[in-house]
């Protein structure tokens, strides 16, 4: 494929709000994840809560979109320049020709929890402030941020569970190089709702304290919250040495089962190793892995083989879900801008939470933050009905 | 756009309220038969072992029957095909059931009610029951989800060079939501994209965002149908190819945005 230029991007997490407050607590190991406090929730868990999402509102113009989810979409649009980075983009190329793919899983649905609560007890209908089309309904997020940044392009959102906002950067691209647009806003935005932290817990999948993915004693996943979002565009003529580029992408089904990994990983190697083939890269020039790392007993080991067979057992690699929680339907996104900020700063964040590697997976994976400079790095995003995406981004100089 | 995105429509398959297949709604949509609107009756599927079969839902069904039938007119193989799936509102039952059920004391959701609650469900199913490995992805885009399923598959097609399964469908929610998204009847639509011509091709496509209204249809139950489902805004083009026209057709997709689509029906 023709690489991408990532001309902005910015993360807003339980780690902090933007790219500063993001590198500085994954050089530090700082994990943020803490005991779950979360509206009613009462369960045994940890959990990746953005602060002061709640605390942000939508402006008048917007506000048919208010929702928590499109709160810290907000929240995280208005982190290092990335509203005047677009707006810039759009001056040059025009608000027609930039398009919008974004990621959720669940996206405003917590309003929806919420307002069942609130039903008319005789007729058992919706409270009259319920916002189905603003708030519910899985694309509004990308209305929201189409809207707000004033954009008049192509939109959609895509809803893949936890490989969504990984899957984006691959439409868009695709989008770019057909012609179908110039410039695109991609990225992912899911928030906390009962929905996920209950529903994971009845597949018990919920790690009991912050999760340790690729720990020999891992227990499941922690449930975080975040919105990532970059601009991607044809590379100009001069790059800057620390600018990213999206090399390569890969898309695989396992077409096995709806919750539950491929044991041997076969989608995920698909994926990878289409990802490797689309970026004309061996295997060898791959410099750091995020992995997938749910913390899951299943999850990991499926993953462990995959890449021990793609990548081979040597390559270091983290899952950095231990520092903000699985943000499902956000993570592609936020743990592209990741890879984004290793690249640019020479940073191998490692695996927070993590104490002893389960001998059982073949993998390098890093217990300690490490600098050193890379030149590309890939990011594994898997989701529920077997739908797996990786994504391959490099250093331009 | 540098260029209209084109492709070719080797299979269809269609099911909604009184329209039991493609060869069934084409006739309808070419004024050959009159419309007789009912409930949209989906069938069982078959394609999935007995335990999956259990935990699917009318939606995953309703996309299923389309997608199978699609491939199935084409001679094609599901296995070997990309698929792009696009529903405005997924499976909105399964929904009101997990937020019932959050609502009450207990909380405690089924974890199948759990899983099934992702909006690639059907794109999951489809992978179980067809082994379909390649890429697979599910698409939202509110009123607009077909349009945005079309240009998804059109840009897959042209970009990797591969033949893509288009599907799309919505289908009621149970009040009370119900009454704040009001889809009637379920309705799911599949195109088979080639990026060339082939033996069983039906007709071209060649697709551009445009500025122009979307046309309307005659028959006032298939309009109402073409409003009010979002997969449905497919029928002015749909009716084109089942009249075998050429020429071209706006569709809706975003509220500033619809596509205009060239159809040249294949000798």
């Amino acid at each position: 494929m023709k690489p991408l230029a990532l001309t902005a991007f910015t993360a807003t997490s339980c780690l902090g709000r933007g790219l500063d407050a993001t590198l500085t607590a994954l050089a530090a190991g700082r994990t943020g994840l803490a005991p779950c406090a979360f509206e009613t929730v009462r369960l045994d868990t940890w959990v990746g809560e953005v602060a002061g999402v709640d605390d942000e509102r939508l402006p008048p113009e917007l506000e048919e979109f208010e929702c928590r989810n499109n709160r810290l979409a907000r929240l995280s649009l208005r982190q290092d320049g990335f509203e005047a980075a677009v707006e810039a983009a759009a001056a040059r190329l025009g608000g027609a020709r930039i398009g919008v793919w974004l990621g959720t899983s669940t996206s405003g649905i917590l309003e929806t929890e919420l307002a069942y609560r609130r039903r008319d007890a005789a007729t058992g209908a919706l409270p009259a402030d319920f916002r189905y089309r603003g708030a519910h309904n899985t694309f509004s997020v990308a209305a929201f941020v189409r809207r707000a940044l004033g954009l008049e392009g192509p939109a959609a959102v895509i809803s893949s569970a936890c490989s969504s906002s990984a899957k984006v950067f691959a439409s868009a691209r695709r989008a770019i190089e057909a012609g179908l647009v110039d410039a695109a806003v991609v990225g992912g935005v899911d928030t906390l709702c009962l929905t996920t932290l209950y529903g994971f817990h009845s597949l018990q999948l919920v790690a009991r304290s912050a999760c340790r993915p690729f720990d020999a004693e891992r227990d499941g996943l922690s449930i975080g919250e975040a919105a990532a979002f970059a601009l991607l565009e044809r590379p100009p003529e001069s790059l800057a040495a620390d600018a990213v580029l999206l090399l390569g992408t890969g898309e695989s089904s396992d077409a096995w089962h709806m919750s539950a990994p491929h044991p041997e990983g076969r989608g995920a190697r698909a994926a990878m190793t289409q990802a490797l083939a689309a970026a004309r890269l061996a295997p060898g020039d791959i410099d750091y892995l995020n992995f997938h790392g749910t913390g899951t007993a299943s999850n990991d080991a499926a993953e462990a083989r995959a890449v021990a067979a793609v990548l081979g057992t040597r390559l270091p690699g983290s899952s950095t879900k231990g520092a903000t929680g699985h943000t499902l339907g956000a993570a592609g996104g936020l743990e592209a801008v990741i890879c984004a900020l290793s690249l640019r700063h020479g940073l191998l964040p490692g695996g927070v939470n993590t104490r002893l590697v389960d001998p059982e997976l073949e993998v390098s994976y890093l217990l300690e933050s490490r600098r050193a400079p890379l030149k590309a790095a890939m990011s594994n995003s898997f989701g529920f009905g077997g739908s797996n995406c990786s994504l391959i981004f490099g250093r331009a100089g | 756009m540098s260029a209209a995105l084109t492709a070719w429509v080797e299979g269809l398959g269609l099911l909604g309220p009184g329209l039991s297949d493609w060869p069934a709604a084409a006739e309808v949509l070419a004024g050959r038969a009159p419309y007789a609107p009912r409930a949209t009756v989906i069938p069982p599927l078959n394609c999935l072992p007995p335990a999956e079969r259990r935990r699917t839902g009318k939606v995953v069904r309703l996309a299923l029957t389309a997608g199978l039938e699609a491939v199935s007119r084409a001679g094609a193989s599901a296995a070997t095909l990309a698929a792009v799936f696009s529903s405005s509102g997924g499976d909105g039952e399964n929904c009101q059931e997990i937020c019932q059920v959050l609502a009450g004391p207990e909380r405690q959701i089924s974890p199948t009610r759990f899983h099934n609650s992702v909006h690639n469900a059907a794109s999951g199913y489809w992978g179980i029951a067809t082994g379909a490995s390649a890429a697979s992805n599910a698409l939202c885009a509110y009123d607009a989800s077909f349009g945005a399923g079309l240009l998804e598959a059109l840009v897959q097609l042209r970009v990797e060079e591969t033949a893509v399964l288009l599907i799309a469908y919505d289908a009621d929610y149970p009040e009370p939501m119900r009454s704040v998204r009001p889809i009637p009847q379920a309705f799911a639509v599949a195109l088979l994209l080639t990026p060339a011509a082939r033996r069983a091709s039906l007709a071209r496509l060649a697709v551009e965002l445009s500025a122009a209204p979307a046309e309307e249809l005659a028959e006032p139950q298939l309009e109402a149908l073409r409003a009010e489902v979002p997969a449905a805004r497919s029928l002015p083009l749909l009716s084109r190819i089942a009249r075998r026209e050429h020429g071209a057709v706006v569709i809706d997709y975003l509220e500033t945005l619809r596509l205009r689509i060239e159809v040249s029906p294949c000798p």
